[in-house]
This record gives structure tokens, C-alpha cells and sequence, in this order.
């Protein structure tokens, strides 16, 4: 079985497009400027996984790095 | 519309404003795409357009060949007029300006206001569902942005029409006529003195005082001149952009039944839906200026010319979407740049996304069945900024 997934948004390319906070709401929280950060330590809970390759997938700015742990 | 020659060979002498393709660019821009990453022409005193998704991106990201003081291609090329930042602005001036713009945009500021853009939508409809036909354009999509962005700045949604005049001779008939572009602003400039004297003496909650109120990081207020370009800013990109975007969204709908249909059956499907609406008919193309020689795409890229950043050619690139030219409501990969890449990503696009999910929603549910009306004439605005100015539909089954 794949390990465990955790992301990180970069924020030097992250531009505020919010296409992961509501693709993956659960995943990806915004600050007051609009700008995506991953919740907590990034780790993905199971049964999300989708949805952290689906908001990964729609970032214009390919910002939000994937790692398995 | 100009009065320059008819194009006849697209790759070396194109013109955004010839009216092929303002009324369908698609097939010019596969052309070109499939001649060169960028292209050139020499009129409008020289511009460059890049045609993939890959050059559209490079310059985006490169602010220093490529200024923004300049964001409109045109005819003439006078000293650069007032700015209004932060679409007007470079680094390092840029990212002051955008930060004081950003908080009221967020997703949560547009929950907000979501419930006053449903009324609008409702209010709209109100007024022509029980009529046979109806210009979507001129009755629907042109007042739904034109009203969120006036409730938002605190100023009368009823000046709606004098702002639409205001843009289309800025952004239609300024390409071509510097005096009527320059009256156009000026009296933007003056209608907005007259808003911040006056919340100099009564200070309100809108976006206005807002901006009034911000401090720069020495704790400075921002000039009147500075709080003017802004709201100048707000003004024309808040109303001409969502209009083409919603309009273009119910055109397709109202031309593919079957989207039309598997929308009704699964509203669920409208966010998605939507983002592929943007990428196919990404209403807005922006301009920089070369300000140092450079490459692109391994093109040669020369100061003294404009370019044309083309969002919409970019979006309909096959080689980074799969069947670019197909409008597939469920793609599920959709990085389109229709709110631009960078540092000048929209503003509003939190905004433009929640009208365009708000209009198009009520629409459907109180207006199922409709379809273009064959005996009325469709027409797509001229310029940077792309959609229906006209939409004639039949609402209703069909008999």
C-alpha cells in the first residue's frame, strides 16, 4: 500500500487562486490575504487522498507540492 | 470597430479588433499557434502575441522584461495615463497595492455577499420570465457584476449604465479614440472625487472608505490620486469581465442541451462546470510592455512593442489541455489561466467565480428550458476583453 501523503504549499508561487481551499476544504485553509496553507502539518487523513491530488491538479501556479511519507 | 486593412495573413499581421475574430478567434489562434509560440504584427505600433500556454505563463512570470504600466493595446502609445494600481503596477510598488485590495476579496468577504448578488439575479429574472424572449445581455448578465461591484464600493447601484458607458469607451473605443478614452476617464476620476469628499465628511463601511482608510507600511494614507486608480481599477475590471463570463457560460448552455440537461440533473456539478467555462471562454486578455530585449519560447522579443497576453489563447493550447477545443463540463484537470498567472493574479476572482456560480444557478432553476433565438442577431464585444453584448433567447419549451 502507498504511504501516507502529506502537501505543502509553496508560498512563493502560491497567488491566492483558492482553487485547493474549494476543491479540499478539509486540506487547505486561507489567511486574511486570500493565500493558501496546508492545515496542521500537511499530513493527508485517509480517505483524502483525492482530493489532495485533485486541488494539486488545478493549482494555475503549481504550488502545492505532494510527498509520500 | 478600425479602419484598418483587412488581415490577410494572420501569422505576420494580425489585429485583435478585425471582426473575425472578434466574432470567433478560436481557428485564428490554432493557426498562429500552430505557426509560432509568438507571434508578431506591426500595427498598433508593434505587438507581439504569444499563442501557448507555456509562453503566456513565461511572461506573465517575468516582471522585468515585461512592464504593466501599459495594459491595454491601442492605437497610439501616449505617456502612460494615471495608474491604477496594482494592475498598473511593477515590482516593488506592486505588492503594497495589491495586499490592500486583497482582504475584501476573499472567499469568505464574497459569502457575504452572495446573499445580495442571489437577490440581484432574482430581481432580474423577476422582470422578464414571463416574456417569450429576452437579450440575456442586456437584461441578465450586464447588470449582475455591474451591481455587486457598485454595492460593494458603497456607491448607487443605479449609475449602473453610466459605468458600462464609462468601459466600453475605455476598453471598446479607446483602443482606437485617445480623446474619448481620456474624456471617459476623466469623468471616472471626478465621480469618484466626489465619493471621497464626501466620506471625508460622513465616513461609511464600503470599499470606498476602505481604501480611504488603508495606511502604507510607513503609516501613511494613500493619495487621493493613489484611492481614484484603484477604484478606477475595480470599476472596469469588476463589470465588463464577469459580464462576458456569465454570458458566454448561458450562451454555451443555451446552444448544448445535453450540458444544459446533466446541469439540471447534477447542480452539484456547477463549480466544475464553471471553471471549464473559464478556461474555454476566458473573457480576459491583458497587455505588458517590453521594457528589455529578451526570448520567449526561443522567440526574439524586442522593447518598444506591446503583447498582447493572451489568457484565452493559452487556455485553448492542446498541449496543456487534452482536447483544448471541446467544452468538457467534468474535466477534472483544469489549470486555466483566466485570472491571469503571477503576481497580477485578478483580484476579483473570488468575486467573479461567486457570481458566475450565483447567475448561473438561478438561472437554471427558474429558467430550465431556453435556447438561442435564430432570428435575432448575436454579438461578442470588440477588444481585450471578450462576450455576448448581445444574446437573444427563447425561454421556455420549445412548441
Amino acid at each position: 500500500m502507498a504511504g501516507k501523503l502529506r502537501i505543502r504549499v509553496d508560498q512563493d508561487k502560491c497567488q491566492g487562486h483558492a482553487r485547493c481551499k474549494s476543491l479540499a476544504p478539509e486540506l487547505f485553509e486561507l489567511d486574511e490575504f486570500g493565500n493558501a496553507h496546508e492545515i496542521g502539518d500537511g499530513a493527508v487523513p485517509a480517505g483524502l487522498e483525492d482530493k489532495a491530488w485533485l486541488a494539486q491538479t488545478n493549482c494555475p501556479e503549481i504550488a502545492i507540492d505532494i510527498t509520500e511519507d | 470597430m478600425s479602419n484598418a486593412a483587412p488581415v490577410t495573413d494572420w501569422v505576420h499581421d494580425f489585429d485583435h479588433t478585425d471582426p473575425r475574430w472578434t466574432e470567433n478567434p478560436f481557428p485564428i489562434w490554432d493557426e498562429l499557434r500552430a505557426e509560432c509560440p509568438v507571434v508578431h504584427t506591426k500595427r498598433f505600433l508593434g505587438v507581439y502575441l504569444p499563442t501557448t500556454y507555456e509562453a503566456v505563463k513565461e511572461i506573465s512570470y517575468d516582471t522585468e522584461h515585461f512592464s504593466s504600466r501599459r495594459v491595454v493595446v491601442r492605437n497610439v502609445r501616449p505617456e502612460p495615463p494615471q495608474p491604477s494600481p496594482p494592475i498598473t503596477s511593477d515590482p516593488p510598488t506592486h505588492k503594497p497595492a495589491k495586499q490592500l485590495l486583497l482582504p475584501p476579496f476573499t472567499p469568505d468577504a464574497m459569502k457575504k455577499l452572495e446573499p445580495r448578488v442571489r437577490a440581484i439575479c432574482n430581481e432580474l429574472i423577476d422582470a422578464f420570465i414571463d416574456r417569450p424572449s429576452v437579450d440575456a445581455a442586456a437584461h441578465y448578465t450586464k447588470h449582475i457584476p455591474t451591481r455587486a461591484i457598485a454595492h460593494m464600493l458603497g456607491i448607487p447601484e443605479k449609475d449602473g449604465d453610466l459605468f458600462i458607458k464609462w468601459i466600453h469607451e475605455i476598453l471598446e473605443l479607446g483602443i482606437h479614440d485617445d480623446a474619448t478614452l481620456m474624456r471617459a476617464i476623466g469623468d471616472m476620476t471626478a465621480y469618484f472625487a466626489d465619493q471621497i469628499e464626501a466620506r471625508k465628511k460622513h465616513p461609511t463601511d464600503d470599499l470606498i472608505s476602505t481604501l480611504m482608510n488603508a495606511r502604507d507600511k510607513d503609516g501613511q494614507p494613500l493619495s487621493d490620486e493613489h484611492v481614484q486608480g484603484s477604484l478606477r481599477l475595480l470599476l472596469i475590471a469588476g463589470i465588463d469581465t464577469t459580464w462576458s463570463a456569465i454570458g458566454s457560460s448561458l450562451w454555451h448552455l443555451a446552444k448544448t442541451p445535453g450540458d444544459r440537461e446533466r446541469l439540471l440533473a447534477e447542480p452539484q456539478l456547477l463549480p466544475t462546470a464553471i471553471e471549464e467555462f473559464l478556461r474555454a471562454y476566458s473573457p480576459v486578455t491583458m497587455a505588458r510592455e517590453v521594457m528589455k530585449e529578451t526570448t520567449i519560447s526561443g522567440c526574439p522579443i524586442k522593447p518598444g512593442n506591446m503583447v498582447l497576453l493572451s489568457f484565452p489563447a493559452a487556455n485553448r493550447d492542446p498541449a496543456m489541455f487534452p482536447e483544448a477545443d471541446k467544452v468538457i463540463i467534468d474535466r477534472k484537470e483544469n489549470r486555466h489561466a483566466a485570472f491571469g498567472l503571477g503576481i497580477h493574479r485578478c483580484v476579483g476572482s473570488n468575486l467573479a467565480r461567486m457570481e458566475m456560480q450565483v447567475a448561473i444557478e438561478e438561472w437554471l432553476k427558474r429558467i430550465p428550458d431556453f435556447r438561442l433565438d435564430p432570428s435575432s442577431e448575436m454579438r461578442w464585444s470588440e477588444g481585450t476583453v471578450r462576450g455576448p453584448r448581445q444574446l437573444p433567447m427563447l425561454l421556455g419549451k420549445m412548441n
